[in-house]
């Protein structure tokens, strides 16, 4: 089935559609192409089709329809579901089965959408290829021979491949946006504070956001606009009222300001850090044209920070992994081993097993960042440079709405390509990963094809909480184009 | 600046992490390429900027202290890897 969330909205509403064969067609889907894709760790089957009857019902009776009401959704499995196992793609959490549902899960409970299931994702969110994953590898379902991006490879695959039309991802250095890109869909890092965090397994506590994937900027409005808000029970949830965001995509911005970072694209006699490809450049200014033949005006800016942006976030983003992790100890949740000499045996061993090597990286990396001797000239020395990266972003939204570059330097790398080398793989992330430690907004929408047929995204920033700016400058694009439309013939 | 193995078996000791010999030598190469990478932050002279831990300004929340519904002895204890009664059943704290 190859309709968008709102059009399934629609077609429920006119009769032509019950929520049951919505879900029944996007199972089928799921059986279909799931042994070629491996998107999901769980599809609940019996569950996703109870909530469709369930919705029907209230249809039959008359009773007001949440906003979602019938849609399917791709959970990733970071996310808290109660009583459905959440992995976080690893062997730690392998039994892991929540007691309560994630903020974002009760949200979408209240919206009648359909939890289909859980999706693969990078152990504890860490990588950018859901190769790290503990149980599968996902594959990307315009090249099976490449990966999806990642964290949130199975959600962005699941939603390109047409098995759900919504998925939730979170993106702690991009791991919605780069996605997303590779995949050929829209996906979205709402501002830090907008969504709550209750609920999603911690990876890095001061960048991590959850947010939507789908086929097109309106779905992303709607389901933004479900997810978004207050929540006594995340402290850094802002209280700030959410705005209909699906209202307002239709209406463009005028005098519309574009900011495009030097720093993004090759110079001459100088490459563009991470190695910009020359198709996504060509893209990306194309996209830039169709922009100004809307009356927009490119301005070039300098974010002269963004550079360090990779070795701010990898001191950042792991000292914070460092301390969340080490609630992993092998007594009061997680793997234990089965055989120790002693209490601090039993926890380095349960650690020891039930982490994967990218983890077992990261925290090693967090934990010398922190330690006595290097905090100064790592960990505090990173946060000096991320004040840097933020006042650079403050500086270019005083003179722009919005700034737009490449969502990644190339399109989809293939499986294996950069297991061996974390660098490598860090530096795929070099253009969404400033949005994280400044805390503003990011969406990457589909802005061309290769010429081998792998997926292009455009990354839109904007200042902070200015998501519905950001939603109806995505959309004035799309309207132009119809990336958006295209999808894969897996 | 690289990571030498003395210093790389320490860090795990911090953190609580069993490594075989062959993680520590893989530590050793794969931590020293990154740690060298993330020592270009000390060209940029930071002198005179304040750390930023967090893009929000973060302050204590409190609420009303009201009494609500918690989890039960056996919803909270549903996870734990071994359990006597009502606790987390742990090998001895102190003697090892």
């Amino acid at each position: 089935m190859n309709l968008t969330a709102a059009e399934l909205l629609e077609r429920q509403s006119t009769g032509d559609l019950s929520a049951e064969a919505i879900t029944q067609s996007f199972l089928a889907r799921i059986q279909q192409v799931e042994p070629k894709l491996r998107s999901f760790l769980a599809v609940d089957e019996a569950g996703a089709l109870e909530q469709a009857r369930a919705i029907d019902a209230k249809r039959r009776r008359g009773d007001a329809m949440g906003i979602l009401a019938g849609v399917p959704i791709a959970i990733k499995d970071v996310i808290c579901v109660q009583g459905q196992r959440a992995t976080a793609g690893s062997k730690m959490l392998e039994a892991f089965v929540p007691p309560y549902d994630a903020h974002v899960i009760t949200r979408l409970k209240e919206a009648d959408a359909i939890l289909i299931g859980k999706s693969n994702c990078d152990e504890f969110a860490m990588g950018s290829s859901t190769e790290n994953s503990a149980y599968q590898t996902t594959r990307n379902p315009w090249d099976l021979e490449r990966t999806p991006g990642g964290s949130s490879g199975g959600s962005a695959a699941a939603v390109a491949a047409s098995e759900a039309p919504l998925a939730l991802g979170t993106d702690t250095g991009g791991s919605i946006r780069q996605p997303a890109g590779l995949c050929g869909i829209v996906g979205l890092k709402p501002s830090y504070g907008r969504v709550s965090r209750f609920g999603l397994i911690a990876y890095g506590s001061s960048l991590d956001q959850c947010g939507p994937f789908a086929h097109d900027v309106r779905d992303s409005a709607l389901l933004l606009e479900v997810i978004a808000g207050h929540d006594s029970r995340d402290s850094t949830s802002v209280d700030r009222p959410v705005p209909q965001y699906a209202k307002v995509v239709e209406s463009p911005v005028q005098a519309l300001v574009i900011g495009v970072p030097r720093e993004f694209f090759n110079q001459p006699g100088a490459q563009a850090t991470g190695g910009l490809d020359a198709e996504v450049e060509r893209s990306v200014r194309d996209a830039l044209k169709v922009y100004e033949s809307l009356g927009a005006t490119i301005k070039e800016i300098s974010l002269p920070h963004s550079p360090y942006s990779v070795a701010v976030y990898y001191l950042v983003a792991t000292a914070e992994a460092s301390s969340n992790l080490a609630r992993y100890d092998g007594v009061h949740f997680g793997h234990r081993a089965k055989e120790f000499a002693g209490l601090i045996d039993m926890m380095k061993k349960s650690r020891g097993e039930g982490f994967g090597a990218e983890v077992k990286r990261r925290i090693m990396l967090g934990t010398y960042a922190l330690s006595s001797g290097y905090i100064d000239a790592y960990y505090l020395k990173a946060l000096k440079v991320r004040r840097l990266i933020r006042q650079d972003f403050d500086r270019a939204f005083a003179e722009c709405d919005v700034i737009v570059g490449p969502t990644s330097p190339t399109a989809a790398f293939k499986i294996g390509e950069k297991t061996g080398d974390p660098l490598a793989m860090y530096l795929s992330d070099i253009y969404t990963i400033s949005a994280n430690l400044a805390g503003i907004c990011g969406i990457s929408i589909p802005c061309g094809l290769t010429k081998t047929g792998l997926p292009i995204g455009l990354q839109i920033l904007g200042a902070p909480f200015t998501e519905e700016k950001l939603l109806r400058i995505a959309r004035m694009y799309e309207r132009e184009t119809d990336w958006h439309k295209r999808r894969p013939a897996v | 600046m690289s990571l030498s193995a003395d210093e790389v078996r320490r860090v795990a000791d911090l953190a609580r992490l069993e490594l075989s010999d062959a993680d520590v030598d893989a530590m050793v190469r794969q931590l020293g390429a990154i740690v060298d990478y993330i020592n270009q932050l000390q060209q940029l002279n930071t002198d005179a900027v304040e750390p930023l831990a967090h893009a929000l300004d973060v302050h204590d929340v409190f609420r009303d202290d009201v009494p609500g519904t918690s989890l039960s002895p056996d919803e909270a204890l549903a996870n734990a890897p071994a359990r006597k009664d009502d606790f987390y059943r742990v090998p001895p704290v102190f003697g090892d």
